[in-house]
């Protein structure tokens, strides 16, 4: 298991990072936290011909609070997010890192590396897509914005186009009366899920302003309108769940080794019905 | 047997002590030396094509481009290194019947699993290798596989090997009693399982990995080798690559897990011998993990279908089983694939005081990865298969499990006797063994709170298993049928100048801390401090001839061979003590270091000056006088064909029967190994047992496509047990010390992985049991539990 040759660069800027990958004819790839894709050139499932190393990029570093937006630069790691004081802001991601992977990839892997790689089981582009994140990318044509709802379009598929970086990603705080939930289904704990869900809600007596987020569930994180309506506006009871759970036929759900896809189905209605009862206790 | 009586109660005795091993702190500062840290002037490395499919004839291998590629020195294909050894057949001659066709290292014509090697590469670099292997151009056409054990018998099933006439490698018939007429009598409640076990793979922190190194000079092959049986290996490489014996050194340092995966003869490592003999230089080939999970021997793979009969008191009439196992397209060579079927026959039951038993075994051939020994050999399966159906029964009839075990087990004081299957059974202790058990688990205050949490909607549930484990196996296992595999071991020990005793065993070290118990045996029975101690193993050239570390044998058998070495030591160091003192023999002892009066313990002189006083200054010994500060002893079993040790064991767990996942709450293990030389050690090897079976039953499974594809070869898709999931696991002993030797010591490395499987089963079960349901397979997986709970 020994990656075929490439060529390796270090920028030291983003322009010079945005000029290799531009000048690379889709060849290059580049590294973040090197968490996914290192495995996956070791396993030749990935032959990229250049790596483009982020890691010397100040623009790319960094966690500053902007107003009502914390801005967490595309190089963060998952340690360096956990250990920032200024995540308290946002606690929904503060609930789910103990869940991402292990120390031992967390202190690696990167923020943007994860929304950029858009794994369907990984936590990040869902809880992006809850929190209604904007990502910020970076291109030959100068900088441009997606929000993260409309980021994550498949496997492994995002809106970034091959010549350009994921730069940051800007996460609104919480606002006052805000609540948030997490769970995921693991066999054992920093697994990929077999079926994870993020929620926001700006209310609970009824449910309003609600936000949610599946993983591990398809081909993508994602967040299904019509689920969100049919529960917004009722109490959270097992019996509104269960009146909601249909609108979840919008998913396609997988199957895997492991489990079926109605048992991911199933699944991802228990997990929903778990972080929404701890939420709202 | 008789020997030194006096030797577990010397003052500086080691035994029973939880002594730290002296070599955790070189391991746990990197210091280790494992074969991929071996690198050697020249050496080169090897990487394989392996085949993509199940069954498929080779029509062509193109290896022209591979051949030119940077850093490539050759290119051997199957053909090429068949030409350099002899074919070898995976069979034993007391296993009556059991077939299997000649076996190359690489296919030569067919290829009969995904993952069997087509063609090896050598370059400069592992990298370079992998570079060239993917210009390699193989053709081939792929033929129907035969992967479900079920159908492989059928007459419409394809042939593995034509000239077998069909895929059976072997089938055995145990008959006791009249199994038929008990279940027939009055008043007999018979219940039937079937019962499948998935396979599973040993999963060794430290993969596969050879360094070979030929010196054309002296036609010396040197194999570093991470492995279990050096001598085994020895012979091996010696007959197949055609080397006189003493012309192959086999050498194994520090090994990273074995688990019974690497005492087998894997193709590619044979490969990497033959093709440091060809290029004159040193062939490193480390297996990765995906080649790991590929072709490391797969274990387990069994569909069991099972009776119990009991009548209403309780009493166990006997039990009919029918085993059917798929063990890949080859029996594995040396020791062969029938012997977990085997195992499985002479074990199912053997706790209990059965007079009717009938089981028969089949073992067939399969595209899939080679099935073999792996820790506890059949004892899942056979564990699994009685106790299973002994709760079974147990709510069949309304009977508590603790009591219908009590009511079956052997009785303390019955020994010796033999189990149903002909097995000779001596010193156990099954029924103190589960009142130990019922103890320290508090039984009664877990049935309380599992009707509390019944009444909660929480289903927990708590499941024993009574078992037995072969251990210390004499040559009955191996030997007799033709294996070069030694059934006895032997040790050495030698006084240096300085006073230090030199040990070398033939037994090895794969991390369980065989050189420290070996250093405990030795400081105790010579009398010197356990820091004197120096130990050798793992090497052919220089350690005596043995067996090496498999079965549970190392501490039984290595371990009073080390007994009895150091132990003649002392006599002769007393001898040449008794002549420079002027006294007698046995007027003095060895103590901490020093020969000392016997009587007193005054010290008389130091063992440096007495090493000192033979090895510089013999002129000061009389002539006649010819002192030996070296003995070798060798230790075989005799009289048993192996020493079963017993033990009972217990699981608590919840079942979230919205999910189906399964959590252990807790574990218990009673073991009884006979004397324990390092209780901190078996402690720890029970434990590491237990979550290697937890594995087996909840967690592991080498998943296969129809089509004979294994599915998931990464640490993310085949899941392990890990601690964050790990209950508290509670460790007690009984010590009922073998007769068989003067040590007394059992072995314990199997007892958690033979056990530990039955117990989950049986909790599970327990806990689903209010709702109806009830699985049967293993590992219980989140879905296969949700399935259950849906039948239920």
């Amino acid at each position: 298991m020994k990656a075929p040759d490439f060529d390796y660069c270090r920028p030291g800027t983003l322009a010079e990072a945005l000029s290799l990958l531009a000048g690379a004819d889709g060849e290059a790839q580049p590294l973040a936290g090197g968490q996914s894709l290192m495995p996956m050139m070791n396993f030749r499932v990935a032959a990229p011909e250049i790596l483009v190393d982020l890691a010397g990029i100040p623009e790319l570093r960094g966690i500053a609070r902007q107003g009502d937006m914390l801005r967490i630069g595309a190089m963060t790691t998952y340690r360096e997010l956990q250990d920032d004081p200024a995540l308290q802001a946002v606690p929904l991601i503060a609930m789910a890192l103990p869940h991402i992977a292990h120390d031992a990839v967390r202190n690696r892997g990167t923020i943007g590396g994860s929304l950029a790689l858009a794994d369907a089981a990984a936590e990040m582009p869902a809880l992006m897509m809850t929190l209604n994140a904007v990502i910020e990318l970076a291109g030959p044509d100068g900088p441009r914005e997606v929000p993260a709802t409309e980021f994550f379009l498949g496997y492994y598929e995002t809106a970034c186009e091959p010549d350009e970086l994921l730069v940051a990603v800007r996460v609104p705080v919480a606002q006052p009366g805000e609540v948030f939930g997490f769970h995921e289904l693991v066999q054992r704990h920093g697994d990929y899920a077999m079926a994870g869900v993020a929620i926001r809600a700006t209310g609970v007596a009824p449910i309003a302003g609600l936000a949610v987020g599946f993983f591990g569930v398809s081909d993508r994180a994602l967040r299904v309108p019509a689920f969100e309506e049919a529960l917004t506006g009722t109490d959270g009871s097992e019996a509104a769940i269960a009146a909601a759970l249909p609108k979840l036929d919008a998913i396609e759900f997988e199957g895997d080794t492991k489990i079926s896809a109605e048992t991911r189905r199933h699944y991802a209605g228990v997990a929903l019905k778990r972080a929404l009862k701890e939420m709202l206790a | 047997m008789t020997g030194p009586a006096t030797i577990f109660d010397r003052p500086n005795t080691y035994i029973g002590k939880p002594e730290p091993r002296a070599d955790a702190a070189r391991l746990l500062q990197g210091r280790g030396r494992y074969v991929d840290d071996l690198n050697l002037p020249r050496m080169v490395h090897a990487a394989f094509v392996r085949s993509p499919h199940a069954h498929a004839r080779i029509r062509a291998i193109d290896v022209t481009e591979a051949r030119a590629a940077p850093g490539v020195l050759a290119v051997y294909t199957g053909a090429d290194i068949a030409a350099e050894v002899t074919p070898y057949v995976g069979t034993l001659t007391h296993m009556a019947g059991l077939r299997s066709a000649p076996q190359y290292p690489l296919a030569v014509d067919v290829a009969r699993w995904q993952g069997e090697p087509l063609v090896m590469v050598v370059a400069r670099s592992r990298a370079q290798a992998e570079d060239a292997c993917d210009l390699i151009d193989a053709d081939l056409e792929e033929l129907e596989a035969v992967c479900d054990q079920e159908t492989a018998l059928s007459p419409d099933s394809p042939l593995i090997h034509e000239e077998f006439g069909s895929n059976l490698a072997w089938e055995r018939l145990v008959e006791a009693g009249d199994v038929d007429t008990a279940f027939a009598a009055p008043g007999v409640t018979v219940v039937e399982r079937t019962f499948r076990f998935g396979r599973h793979t040993g999963v060794t922190l430290e993969s596969r990995g050879t360094v070979c190194d030929y010196d054309p000079s002296e036609n010396q092959l040197t194999m570093y080798y991470s492995g279990q049986a050096p001598h085994m290996m020895q012979v091996i490489l010696s007959k197949h690559l055609g080397l006189p014996e003493e012309d192959v050194r086999v050498i194994s340092n520090d090994v990273g897990g074995s688990f019974g995966i690497k005492i087998h003869t894997y193709g590619d490592e044979i490969a990497a011998a033959v093709a440091a003999r060809m290029l004159r230089r040193p062939v490193k080939f480390i297996a990765d993990r995906m080649e790991s999970f590929m072709t490391d021997i797969h274990a387990r793979d069994h569909v069991v279908t099972a009776r119990i009969g009991v009548t209403a008191e309780g009493n166990i009439v006997g039990i009919d089983m029918d085993d059917l196992t798929g063990i890949g397209p080859f029996s594995m060579y040396p020791r062969t694939s029938a012997i977990e079927c085997n195992q499985v026959l002479n074990l199912t039951g053997a706790p209990y005081a059965l007079q009717n038993y009938r089981a028969r075994g089949r073992v067939v051939f399969q595209n899939k990865m080679l099935m073999c020994q792996y820790r506890a050999v059949g004892h899942p399966i056979a564990m699994a298969v009685a106790d299973g159906l002994l709760e079974e029964a147990g709510r069949a009839i309304g009977m508590d499990p603790v009591a219908l075990r009590k009511k079956n087990l052997m009785a303390d004081d019955s020994y010796p006797r033999q189990s149903a299957s002909g097995m000779k059974l001596d010193d156990l202790s099954h029924q103190k063994a589960i009142t130990k058990l019922t103890e320290i688990m508090d039984y009664d205050a877990l049935r309380t709170d599992q009707a509390e949490a019944r009444k909660r909607g929480v289903y927990r549930g708590i499941g024993l298993v009574s078992m037995v484990e072969v251990t210390n196996p004499s040559p009955m296992f191996y030997g007799i049928g033709g294996a070069p595999i030694a059934s006895q071991d032997g040790a050495t020990a030698r006084l240096d100048a300085g006073g230090a005793l030199h040990v070398a065993s033939s037994i090895t070290e794969q991390g369980q801390g065989t050189n420290a118990i070996l250093a405990q045996i030795a400081a105790g029975v010579f009398g010197v401090p356990i820091d004197r101690v120096r130990v050798t193993t793992g090497d052919t050239r220089n350690v005596p001839y043995g067996g090496g570390t498999w079965a549970s044998r190392g501490a039984g058998i290595g371990g009073e061979a080390m007994l009895q070495a150091a132990h003649a030591l002392r006599d002769q160091v007393l001898e040449v003590a008794g002549t420079l003192l002027q006294t007698t023999p046995e007027a003095l002892d060895i103590r901490d270091g020093n020969v000392v009066d016997a009587g007193t313990g005054a010290e008389r002189m130091t063992l440096a000056d007495l090493a000192r006083t033979v090895y510089y200054r013999g002129n000061e010994l009389p002539s006649d006088t010819k002192p030996e500060l070296i003995a070798t002893r060798h230790y075989r079993v005799t009289d048993f064909p192996f020493v079963f040790t017993n033990g009972a064991m217990a699981a608590h767990v919840e079942v979230d029967i919205e999910t189906g996942f399964v959590k252990v709450l807790h574990f218990w293990a009673v073991e009884d190994c006979g004397r324990v030389i390092n209780p901190m050690l078996v402690d720890e090897q029970v434990r590491g047992g237990v979550v290697q079976g937890i594995g087996g039953a909840l967690y592991e499974e080498c998943l296969y496509s129809p089509e004979g594809q294994l599915l998931n070869t990464t640490m993310a898709d085949y899941i392990v047990p890990m601690a964050a999931e790990m209950p508290d696991i509670t460790v007690a002993h009984i010590e009922t010390p073998s007769k068989t030797s003067v040590l007394g010591a059992k072995g314990a490395g199997e007892a958690g992985t033979g056990g530990a499987p039955a117990a989950i089963l049986n909790a599970v079960n327990d806990a689903l049991s209010p709702l109806g349901a009830s699985l049967w397979q293993m590992p219980m997986t989140p879905q296969r539990v949700l399935t259950a709970l849906s039948e239920g």
